[in-house]
């Protein structure tokens, strides 16, 4: 397994990709927080923030069915919603009759409903486009530039770094379980629930181990290499004056939207 | 190629942006942020310049971990959420670094929950877990390695229903779903969901305990007494708010009220679960407080009498 395997980053080199990773960073989570600001059914806000969003994927090359399909990753979560038309008050625009009892659905309910998908969909493309356009070193870097504790990145670094190591060790054992398995064709895999918990638990356990003795190698592996406890990096990011306009640009376009959105729209 | 193969299953307390108000999304940060910054403190204190490769290979392991699951039944499968299991083996603070490192890395890498609310996914995946779980398991650590096996599967069962509860009320104040149908679906979802937690944290513990039992006599002193008080009066709150919350008064109302519908409103809404009272004492809220109390002895009860049950075969 391949080191970034689990990094979704597109290699390009267009405007967006070479953005610094904190001007990225700053303006999705302004985006976001001001997605979650804006009141319910202001559509022509949704839609301008959408409009953000295409535009920004256009200039970065991503095309937006890799977007919407990624974003699919929320769905189920919508169910978390799916009571709102039926439980807000409001004045009835539809009945269904389930048996006797009859689910009557309100306007109120079903914009609110709406408008939380839309405002966590536009969300999560942007999220999504923040990580397609970024490598999960630079965000991590841009995080710590950030002020964000260094423990925490270090931790998270480490975490990315070990990723892959820990997920083939896990696949192994899957793979090993799987060859000392054997299924008839006709029926089903056999043992209690409680046995294949504790076939699956006795794996987990033994990774667990595993995972704890490899720290221990690393952490010495580290000392040998003069770690005294701090994570030192090559790559400087250096903000550009181009850098602080397109961060200005954002941030104003957030701000007008934001306040059309509480006032006209 | 697989990307995220894991976690459907768990998604449920993954929230993402958009689903609270960023009213609440900000105090959980808060709260998160206070959590977190002790954490680093304390395990900074324990393991010094060692922490940053031990927690975060430990993190890649929850990662990792969370990838092996076993067929349980009609398709679905069990599968861990971790937190438990590394309260109790890396002991509370590490674990809260370690849950907190993997729920970033969700948020950040895959879009499994949002930016925003990640304080409130820290909150619920790792913080509430880690007081539920390891602060009910130092009551019990000095007992005989079944009764802390069997009490350990009750208290991971627990800290699921815990995490589920504080979403589920996360939503209902947000105005994103209504308690009288968010608290029950929530708890229900993961009423399944913890069995399977509790069942392979407590395979995995057992299989350490076998193995490498002195790892546990170390985490077992990580934290303070502080911690039973947190782990007990969490545990209370969840057994006290669960019957109670789903007749909480709407959040859902307050946004009605804020978009000026709530003059346009009909009469109350279907009402798709009947709520928990005792006939006896009518429909008032010391009638649900007194089901929870009834519903909480009846499962405490059984547990005993569980654990007694085996004990005395064991002398036997």
């Amino acid at each position: 397994m391949h080191i970034n395997v689990f990094d979704h980053y597109h290699e390009q080199t267009t405007a967006v990709h070479r953005l610094d990773p904190r001007v990225k960073v700053v303006v999705v989570v302004l985006f976001i927080l001001s997605n979650a600001l804006l009141p319910d059914g202001v559509w022509l806000a949704y839609a301008l923030m959408g409009l953000l969003i295409w535009l920004a994927a256009r200039a970065a090359n991503l095309s937006m069915g890799f977007l919407v399909k990624r974003s699919l990753i929320v769905l189920p979560f919508l169910l978390a919603a799916i009571t709102i038309p039926f439980t807000l008050p409001g004045t009835t625009i539809l009945t269904f009759h389930v048996g006797q009892h009859a689910l009557s659905m309100s306007d109120a309910g079903l914009i609110r409903f709406i408008s939380i998908m839309v405002r966590s969909w536009l969300s999560v493309l942007a999220a999504i486009g923040l990580t397609a356009t970024t490598p999960f070193p630079d965000l991590l870097h841009a995080l710590r530039h950030l002020h964000v504790p260094r423990v925490l990145i270090a931790i998270i670094s480490f975490m990315y770094r070990y990723l892959f190591v820990l997920a083939d060790e896990a696949l192994r054992l899957l793979r090993a379980r799987e060859s000392r398995s054997a299924r008839s064709l006709a029926g089903k895999g056999g043992g209690s629930i409680w046995w294949r918990a504790q076939v699956a638990g006795s794996m987990i356990g033994q990774l667990l181990l595993r995972s704890l003795e490899r720290s221990d190698r690393v952490y010495n592996a580290m000392l040998a290499r003069g770690y005294r406890g701090e994570l030192l990096t090559m790559t400087t990011h250096e903000m550009t004056s181009r850098d602080w306009w397109v961060g200005a640009t954002a941030v104003t376009l957030l701000l007008l939207i934001q306040v059309g959105g509480h006032t006209f729209l | 190629m697989f990307m995220n193969p894991i976690f459907a299953d768990v998604l449920w307390l993954h929230v993402p942006d958009g689903f609270l108000s960023p009213g609440i999304a900000i105090f959980c940060w808060a709260l998160a942020l206070l959590a977190v910054g002790l954490a680093v403190r304390n395990a900074r204190e324990t393991f010094d310049e060692r922490l940053v490769p031990l927690a975060g290979v430990m993190a890649a392991f929850i990662f990792a971990g969370q990838m092996i699951n076993f067929p349980v039944a009609g398709g679905t499968s069990g599968h861990l959420v971790g937190a438990s299991l590394a309260a109790i083996v890396l002991g509370p603070w590490l674990g809260i670094l370690v849950m907190t490192a993997v729920i970033s890395l969700q948020g950040l890498l895959f879009q499994d929950g949002g930016l925003l609310v990640m304080g409130a996914n820290i909150l619920a995946m790792g913080v509430i877990p880690a007081l539920v779980t390891y602060g009910l398991y130092r009551l019990v650590v000095a007992r005989a390695w079944r009764t802390r096996l069997i009490a350990v599967a009750a208290f991971a069962w627990l800290s699921v229903m815990a995490a589920a509860l504080f979403v589920a009320l996360g939503l209902g104040f947000s105005g994103t779903s209504s308690f009288r149908l968010a608290v029950p679906a929530m708890l229900g979802i993961h009423a399944l969901i913890g069995v399977g937690e509790a069942l392979i944290t407590v395979a995995a513990l057992s299989f350490i305990m076998r193995t490498r039992p002195t790892l546990l006599a170390e985490s077992a002193e990580a934290g303070g007494k502080g911690w039973i008080v947190g782990g007990v009066i969490v545990t209370l709150l969840v057994l006290l708010l669960s019957p109670l919350a789903s007749s909480f008064p709407d959040g859902l109302e307050w946004v009605a009220e804020e978009n000026g519908f709530i003059h346009t409103a009909l009469d109350a809404p279907y009402q798709l679960l009947p709520d928990y009272t005792i006939p006896f004492f009518g429909e008032t809220a010391l009638s649900t407080i007194i089901a929870g109390i009834v519903g909480a002895l009846i499962v405490a009860g059984l547990t005993i009498g569980v654990v007694r049950l085996l004990r005395t075969r064991r002398h036997a």
